[in-house]
């Protein structure tokens, strides 16, 4: 088992020899898996009715590696695995903290929920083109980008990423599907860019790409202006792929066109790889430089803020109303990056360290609540047959758990308790009251009762109110009766000929559920980002895990 | 394209280009080559085929589906990395064994599977994509 062309003093010398466990094989397999599954599919061309099946095991198996992998860092602290075994800083590391598990775990709740969605949404003619495996390929990059250890090759997995998007958002390849692809496309290929320049510039200036050897030469490095500019870039790159103000336009010109299943998988995943980048590379990589960002980050989260929640209460399309709801939220993460730099030698605790905290608590339950209203949005187009709050109405009557399903989301994601989304709100209103950014903390609650309008007149409007006069045929029994029928045996031809059916409610309870038990019971998860944003301010442990106390 | 002399040479030039995608695959771990650039000829092998002499024949002569054929070679990859798991090394390590054949050591590896399912998805992927071009053309 030797390498040619290399003695065995140098490959001691070059790799680790320590034998690896299937315990720590955990950390790849949230990769592994999703990649496997996604060829598989795709050879499975021939067998189109199985793969609903196969891809809900698939997630099942990624969701429970997840959550193994959750408890065993939790306990043990950071895991590393070495690439083909080449020695840190060299070879390309795979490191699952906190911050990068919780993110993962979370992924794969949503990942789940959605394929559940899909398999009774997605026509055979769409899986012929390839929904599933796309579908795995992107979740694949997801898992990728949230447990790599090592710059480039999180540039690499957002590539993947993009190709599973970049073949989720055309499919069906309507007209405005394509123009929405087109926008969604061309500015996260810019972004992208950004980010490899401003990888590039990091190997130029440290001479490594290892994200715990940067985050320690970083720290000791004298203040200088390369520095600033490489954090500044990345600031740009990833603000624009979470969507942050200015650079937010792309996401309400592009989410509303693809399958609601689809939406519902971008707004809840791929905005958050953007904070998660912005996490890992401002507060980890380059903390001093994001210090004095500090007032970049809040102003741009205070706008970000403000416009999602007015855009929001101006759209009456179900799905752009969602969008601008999903930038409304970026802004509240992205409040919690703005502190400034503690003073005290402590990093790890201080308002810096609450606020950040509650950032990564709010990307969790954004993620869950979000996805569950682009599904709830999937179903109540079905049953109302528009997506238009001028046409929709009086759902309250024929869909009742829906609409109580539908009420406790918008609670939540407006940041009212007793749901999920009001303790992250809390932290961060302390933190930044704490930090001694009283304004910041007035426009997230201000931002927070702007939603909360919004999403009142959405309940009011596709709930409350009595069906609206759109003409829909007369009212008479005997024509509705007649209709009714029609529309069941519509629905009947079309299971049989598409492979379509009515989506159950169980993914859109499941999450509700989730938001509901993190609202009620939000000490474990607090305590939990609580430990990840230390882990973040003071990249000590991850060093360690990385570099086993040597170096 | 209606072009005779094409269509005569096409089969002979598809055949030794596939021949030859194969040799710069298997060169290509210690020199120049390798399965993203063995992939590149032969998908161009099998566009020049169906230039000549029509997509129909083309997807005929592959038997599977291109994308089909990108999905094996992904899965032959991301397979090639976990076989180290029996062996206790972490993923991807490269692993090695000269088994005798024929009198020589033959050098099989976890890097050359790699690199042949790479070869696999950049073939499968990229003559899907030409073939469907070529489809929207005619």
């Amino acid at each position: 088992m030797a390498t040619p062309g290399l003695s065995p003093e140098l490959l001691t010398a070059a790799t680790l020899t320590a034998p690896v466990r299937l315990a720590n094989y955990l950390v790849a397999l949230p990769v592994v898996v999703p990649l496997l599954f996604a060829s598989g599919l795709l050879m499975m061309r021939g067998r189109l009715r199985w793969q609903p099946a196969v891809a809900i095991a698939g997630m099942t198996v990624l969701l429970v590696i997840n959550l193994l992998l959750l408890r065993r860092v939790a306990s043990e602290g950071p895991q590393v695995m070495m690439m083909g075994a080449w020695k840190p800083p060299f070879g390309i590391a795979f490191t699952a903290d906190r911050l990068g598990v919780l993110f993962a775990c979370a992924a794969a709740v949503v990942a789940l929920a959605c394929t559940i969605h899909a398999a009774a949404t997605v026509s055979l003619q769409e899986r012929r083109y390839g929904f599933f495996p796309f579908l795995f390929v992107m979740i694949g990059g997801v898992s990728g980008a949230f447990l790599t250890g090592d710059l480039f090759n999180l540039y690499v997995w957002f590539e993947v990423l993009l190709i599973g998007s970049f073949g989720l958002i055309v499919l069906g390849s309507e007209h405005r599907q394509l123009d929405g692809a087109t926008k969604y496309c061309f500015l996260n290929l810019i972004a992208t860019t950004f980010f490899l320049v401003a990888t590039g510039l990091v190997y130029g200036l440290f001479g490594t790409l290892n994200m715990a050897d940067i985050a320690m030469k970083a720290r000791s490095m004298e203040p200088n202006g390369e520095v600033v500019t490489i954090a500044t870039l990345m600031l740009v790159a990833f603000g624009m792929k979470a969507a942050a103000f200015p650079l937010n336009n792309w996401l309400p010109a592009s989410y509303h066109t693809p399958r609601f299943v689809v939406s519902a998988l971008f707004a809840g995943l791929l905005t958050k790889v953007g904070v998660y980048a912005l996490i890992r590379v401002l507060l980890m990589l380059f903390p001093a430089e994001r210090g004095g960002l500090s007032m970049v980050v809040a102003g741009v989260a205070a706008a970000t803020m403000i416009v999602g929640a007015l855009g929001a209460l101006a759209q009456s399309d179900l799905r752009r109303f969602l969008n601008y709801l999903v930038i409304a939220g970026i802004g509240t993460i992205l409040a919690g990056l703005a502190l400034p730099l503690p003073l005290s030698s402590e990093p790890t605790a201080g308002p810096l360290q609450a606020g950040l905290s509650g950032a990564i608590f709010y990307a969790v339950h954004s993620m869950v609540v979000m996805t569950a209203l682009y599904l709830a949005a999937s179903l109540m187009t079905r049953r109302a047959d528009s997506a238009s709050l001028h046409e929709i109405g009086g759902l309250w009557r024929s869909s009742p758990l829906l609409a109580a399903v539908t009420l406790v989301l918008l609670i939540a994601v407006s940041g009212l308790p007793p749901f999920s989304g009001f303790w992250p709100k809390l932290m961060l209103v302390q933190a930044m009251i704490g930090g001694g950014m009283g304004w910041l903390a007035a426009v997230i609650l201000l931002s927070g009762f702007l939603q909360t309008i919004a999403c009142a007149r959405l309940f009011a409007l596709a709930f409350w109110r009595p069906a609206p006069a759109v003409d829909r045929g007369t009212d008479e029994p005997g024509a509705m009766a007649a209709a009714g029928v029609r529309a069941a045996a519509v629905s009947i031809a079309r299971v049989m000929a598409e492979g379509r059916s009515e989506p159950s409610m169980l993914p859109l309870l499941v999450l509700a559920l989730l938001a509901v038990a993190i609202g009620l019971w939000p000490q474990g998860l607090a305590s939990l980002t609580g430990a990840a944003a230390g882990g973040i301010l003071d990249p000590a442990g991850y060093h360690l895990s990385v570099f086993g106390g040597a170096s | 394209m209606r072009s005779v002399i094409l269509r005569a040479t096409a089969p002979y030039l598809t055949a030794l280009m596939v021949l030859f995608s194969i040799f710069v695959l298997l060169r290509g771990h210690n020199e120049p080559g390798g399965g993203f650039i063995g992939g590149l000829i032969a998908a161009s092998a099998f566009a020049i085929y169906g230039i000549a002499c029509g997509v129909a024949s083309v997807r005929q002569a592959m038997h599977f589906h291109p994308l089909a054929i990108a999905g094996a070679g992904l899965m032959l990859a991301v397979l090639s990395g976990c076989l180290s798991i029996p062996l206790e090394r972490p993923f991807l390590t490269g692993l090695w064994a000269f088994p005798a054949v024929l009198g020589g050591d033959v050098g099989l590896s976890t890097p050359m599977f790699f690199d042949i399912g790479v070869y696999l998805v950049v073939v499968g992927s990229i003559s899907a994509i030409a073939l469907a071009l070529e489809e929207e053309d005619s």
